[in-house]
């Protein structure tokens, strides 16, 4: 039963990974493209992280993948979120057909807002 | 492949060699990518098809401290990407110096 659930995790969890890597290559747009990277990556990295947990079937091992899925779920959103920005004031061109950016009156593409020193 | 493989094994085979095409079309778009954002971006799917890599080695070599070096990557990718966007913020705040436009939008604000 362990087995069946820890192939059945493995093959679908690189083959969101694949599905991410392939976005990555095939989406028109960075910010399209985070997209692809952030969402179906984690999901995969978390989905062979959970079969490794079931295959070994140890407490100490669940605890680490646990511990490394949590970890995943928290940075992956803070990094996308930082790459993000620094995208869009670095002065992406944005997909022809992006029909809403809520920041362009705000902050017109290549003029960042000032920052405080830390 | 011999008689005795396990369905585990299998599985695992199978995970390897997919990661390791995705790495492949990752890498692709960190070569040719456009602007310095697509290149961070694929660098950060790269980490992150990296820590499945190397959980999947962990199923397929019977080898649990895999696992404590994907915990490591995870969180030596996490202050890379982040020390990436940050210098990318940095650069561009650098070359674009006209404040007077900055002033221009704040009052364009209210």
């Amino acid at each position: 039963m362990n087995d069946i659930l820890t192939a059945l995790l493995l093959v679908f969890g690189s083959l969101f990974c694949f599905v991410a890597a392939l976005g990555m290559l095939r989406l028109p747009d960075t910010v399209i493209r985070m997209h692809a990277a952030t969402k179906a990556g984690t999901l995969g990295a978390g989905l062979i992280l959970i079969a490794e947990s079931f295959f070994y079937a140890e407490l100490g091992i669940t605890l680490r993948a646990l511990a490394a899925i949590t970890f995943l779920l928290l940075t992956a959103p803070v990094a996308a979120h930082l790459i993000g920005r620094a995208a869009y004031y670095s002065g992406i061109r944005l997909w022809h057909k992006t029909w809403i950016d809520q920041l362009k009156d705000r902050y017109p593409a290549g003029d960042p807002p000032e920052e405080s020193e830390p | 492949m011999p008689a005795d493989t396990s369905l585990v094994e299998i599985a695992s085979r199978f995970a390897l060699v997919v990661l390791l095409i995705s790495i492949a079309l990752a890498l692709v778009r960190l070569i040719k990518g456009p602007d310095a954002a697509d290149r961070i971006v694929a660098l950060d799917l790269i980490s992150m098809l990296i820590i499945g890599f190397l959980a999947t080695e962990s199923i397929y070599a019977g080898e649990t401290s895999f696992l404590d070096v994907a915990i490591g990557y995870a969180l030596i990718a996490f202050l890379g990407t982040v020390a990436l966007a940050r210098f990318l913020m940095r650069s561009t705040q650098l070359t674009s110096k006209n404040m007077n436009k900055i002033e221009d939008k704040t009052t364009n604000n209210e």
